[in-house]
């Protein structure tokens, strides 16, 4: 299976040649699959923003590339329109972006701007809406007059309305409390399995990350640090740790325990925690 | 008078529209705060946390029942400005706090408006600033700052009035986990070493668990008020209020219900472990 | 991209310049630009120039930096040149071609005319380069302190002009965070007529507008909460004084407006 997005030794550096200069992305390569769920996580500065608009064509590659389904989404400017809607792009607090009249029209934009017929938009529209759990009635206010988690969906069905097969979220849970997070994961979630679409979240939680995503791409300085599925990625602990990041609670419990000599395996979710306590009393119970 | 702040049966009521009575948010609410503690009051969106917050320096006034800050009633307004200068408040938005194109400038502000001398403006402001390590970057633009630096300037422009007490609405929620260490590193030593009263309005588990009391809210009444290792091992009542506690006591909850008989009021990973470690080997 | 805009930018330093009283400096601008349109002369000119040239050195502006900000007025340069070289009928006739006539009168009132325009904007870029806005608005409202008794809202007007500064930069990052969000669901702002592009910057404008609104009303939350009243009773952290590097540049101030008089009235 060919891999749906490709990463291939990108460089970026801002404002090239004036005394601001910055090199944000590094040498940057990866390849990512259809259906997969990444999570993009790295300290403030790292270049995880600058990664995604590098991913949807919003800026453009100093050196190396960037695929979409084997093809330079550089290689002319029909590739690069296509990038905008075939990888969609959540920035974070999405909410300060509407500015349509109604729900539906602003939802409807990315899917008119995309040149459909105006059933299809309104099949997209509708649906989108569903996957974020805006009713009917909804669609017919002002986006103004919705509180701020409903703007928040709002403004994530207006990117799901685009049918992007790659849909990439900036810390989507950012400032909402314990259930507005839930219910926002669990709408990319629903996203993602009726479509197979291929999530990328950037997040600072760690618990969340460990909890929903297959792989975790770590940036540091401006490089891809380190390039795994998350068990992998937090038994690296000392190395996180020195990058300015941190480990799920649940993780730490249990280096504590293998540093007070129990023989524990490494756990990254409450789950996994508990299967293995339960593990644990029952050899411990045997012994 | 050791109660800085005290509402008596508060009852609030946002303002309706037309001929429609608006939504009440408080009915009956007493709460006391003691000068010199650190409170935080958590709560899902919409229990009325802010609103209560803003009744603490009279931005909002009480459609019935009374609050008293520093033994006056919030309701006087002749006697405001007194209120204000002894109660700061910080808000969520790091960038809509800032009034000032030079860190200094904005810190001084405040006193500025109490009409305090030029060299007093001068000390207080430097004073603040370091309270709150920003004292190198005091002839920064604001805007080239991070969320954590402009929320600890934001901290500064509010302690450069001397007040008695800062409350901060959801001061953490715009920032970055770097900013969010930053914030509360400074509003802690504050408070422990200067006798500042704190209260912090967050959802944020792990930033209540270090105040000495938690103030839970739910649909405008208070769930439940105590320390933290008190509140927090109530995990069934978080749960019912869309809550959850600490990962280190959610884990231990469930193995409960598993068999384990773990103590419920491990907030931090060492003393979960030990506790853990305990229950294996017994 | 957007931040690029050298417009006004402040340059921080502590050159003398930089430390002179932002009165002062908006005192000398405006007797600068008086000076500057009693000129006539290539000596008066001269004299000006000098005195700019004097100026920018003690500033301690990077030259590029200067150069850089003629950059919005080359059109208008070049239009004032041209229309001054071509249709003034003055002096020997230097060039005559169909119906083109070029004079030397004309080529010298061109050349005075791009001069005063190109001094006149560098003289005002000075002020900004070296004057914090936060320092303009104190001078400002210093010096229009008086007018406060014919009821004119001097505190207001300059506190407004205070926060409008302070949110330039905030906003101009807002904008292109909103024009990225637009663009990446397709939004096209390079493209198509005018009538499209038009079109094109309302999901820009709503949202900054709102975004603008609702910053306001937070801000001004924030600053009853630090006891804002208004202007009455307030006190300022920096007092504005005179010292005797402003009276020292008064003088000189004076000096050259004095000078370019006398020339004048000579015809000069």
């Amino acid at each position: 299976m060919n891999p749906i997005l490709e990463v291939k030794n990108l460089t970026y550096i801002y404002s090239a040649g004036t005394p601001f200069e910055h090199k944000a992305l590094d040498n940057v390569s990866f390849s990512v699959h259809r259906g997969e769920f990444i999570g993009i996580i790295g300290h403030t500065g790292s270049g995880k923003s600058t990664l995604m608009q590098q991913l949807n064509g919003l800026l453009k590659p100093t050196s190396g590339s960037v695929l979409l389904d084997g093809r330079d989404i550089w290689a002319d400017k029909q590739q690069t329109r296509q990038a905008r809607f075939r990888v969609g792009l959540v920035f974070q607090y999405p909410e300060y972006q509407l500015f349509e009249e109604t729900v539906y029209r602003d939802i409807a934009f990315g899917p008119k701007n995309m040149g459909l017929s105006q059933e299809e938009i309104q099949r997209r529209v509708l649906e989108a809406a569903g996957f974020v759990g805006i009713t009917q009635q909804q669609l017919q206010v002002s986006p103004f007059d919705l509180s701020g988690g409903q703007k928040r969906r709002v403004a994530i069905a207006g990117v799901i309305a685009m049918e992007p097969e790659v849909l990439i979220l900036d810390e989507p849970t950012a400032g909402l409390d314990p259930v507005g997070r839930a219910e926002i994961l669990q709408n990319i979630e629903n996203y993602r399995k009726a479509k197979n679409a291929t999530v990328m979240m950037v997040s600072h939680s760690m618990e969340d990350v460990a909890r929903l995503t297959d792989r975790l791409l770590v940036m540091n300085g401006s490089k891809l640090a380190m390039d795994g599925p998350p068990q992998e990625i937090f038994s690296h602990a000392q190395e996180l740790l020195d990058m300015g990041l941190s480990i799920p609670q649940v993780t730490q419990v249990f280096l504590h325990l293998q540093k007070m000599g129990l023989d524990v395996k490494n756990v990254y979710t409450i789950e996994q925690a508990v299967a293995e306590c339960k593990r644990i009393r029952g050899g411990a119970a045997h012994a | 008078m050791s109660d800085i702040i005290a509402a008596e049966h508060l009852a609030f009521r946002y303002p309706g529209m037309e001929n429609m009575p608006g939504i009440a948010v408080f009915e009956d609410l007493n709460l006391t705060v003691e000068a010199g503690s650190f409170v935080a009051i958590l709560g899902m969106n919409g229990c009325g946390k802010s609103t209560l917050a803003k009744h603490f320096n009279a931005i909002l006034l009480p459609t019935g029942g009374k609050v008293w800050v520093c033994g006056i009633d919030t309701a006087n307004e002749a006697r405001l400005m007194v209120i204000r200068r002894n109660v700061g408040m910080v808000f969520q938005n790091p960038d809509n706090q800032i009034v000032a194109n030079v860190v200094e400038e904005d810190v001084a502000f405040g006193p500025e408006n109490l009409g305090i001398a030029s060299p007093e403006i001068r000390s207080r402001v430097d004073k603040a600033l370091k309270q709150v390590d920003m004292y190198e970057y005091r002839e920064h633009a604001p805007h080239l700052l991070s969320g954590g630096q402009k929320q600890r300037i934001a901290i500064a422009g509010v302690i450069a009035m001397e007040p008695k007490c800062i409350v901060l609405d959801e001061p953490t929620a715009m920032l970055d986990p770097r900013g969010r260490r930053e914030v509360m590193q400074t509003i802690t030593r504050l408070n422990r070493e200067k006798g500042i009263t704190v209260i912090l309005i967050t959802h944020h588990m792990d930033e209540a668990a270090q105040a000495q009391r938690v103030v839970v809210m739910h649909q405008g009444k208070i769930a439940a008020d105590g320390t933290p290792k008190a509140v927090f091992s109530q995990v069934d009542l978080l749960h019912q209020i869309g809550l959850a506690a600490p990962d280190s006591v959610e884990l231990c909850w469930k193995l409960n219900q598993e068999g384990f008989d773990l103590p419920l009021d491990k907030l931090n990973p060492e003393e979960c472990a030990q506790a853990l470690y305990e229950r294996i080997k017994a | 991209m957007l931040k690029d805009i050298t417009l006004g930018q402040f340059f921080p330093g502590s050159s003398p310049i930089h430390r002179l009283d932002p009165r002062t400096k908006l005192i000398l601008l405006v007797v600068y630009i008086v000076a500057l349109f009693l000129a006539k002369s290539w000596v008066s000119y001269g004299v000006m120039l000098a005195f700019l040239l004097v100026v920018i050195k003690i500033s301690a502006i990077p030259p590029k930096s200067i150069v850089r900000g003629m950059k919005p007025v080359v059109v208008i340069l070049v239009f004032t040149g041209v229309l001054n070289l071509f249709f003034t009928r003055e002096g020997e006739v230097l060039v005559h071609f169909w119906i083109i006539t070029v004079t030397s009168g004309g080529l010298q009132r061109a050349i005075f005319m791009m001069a005063r325009i190109l001094m006149l904007i560098t003289g005002t870029f000075l002020l900004t380069y070296t004057t914090s806005p936060i320092s303009l608005t104190d001078g400002l409202e210093s010096l229009l302190n008086p007018l406060k008794k014919v009821h004119v809202p001097v505190h207001e007007l300059s506190m407004m002009m205070c926060i409008a500064l302070r949110f330039i930069p905030t906003l101009i990052d807002e904008t292109d965070k909103i024009m990225s969000a637009q663009k990446a669901r397709g939004a096209d702002f390079e493209n198509g007529s005018l009538m499209e592009r038009a079109n094109a910057l309302i999901p820009i404008l709503v949202p900054l507008f709102i975004g603008a609104f609702r910053r306001a009303d937070e801000l001004a939350t924030a600053m009853e909460c630090r006891c804002y009243q208004g202007g009455e009773g307030r006190t300022k952290m920096k007092i504005l004084r005179y010292h005797r590097n402003d009276l020292k540049a008064f003088g000189t101030g004076a000096g050259v407006l004095v000078l370019v008089c006398i020339l004048a009235a000579f015809g000069l």
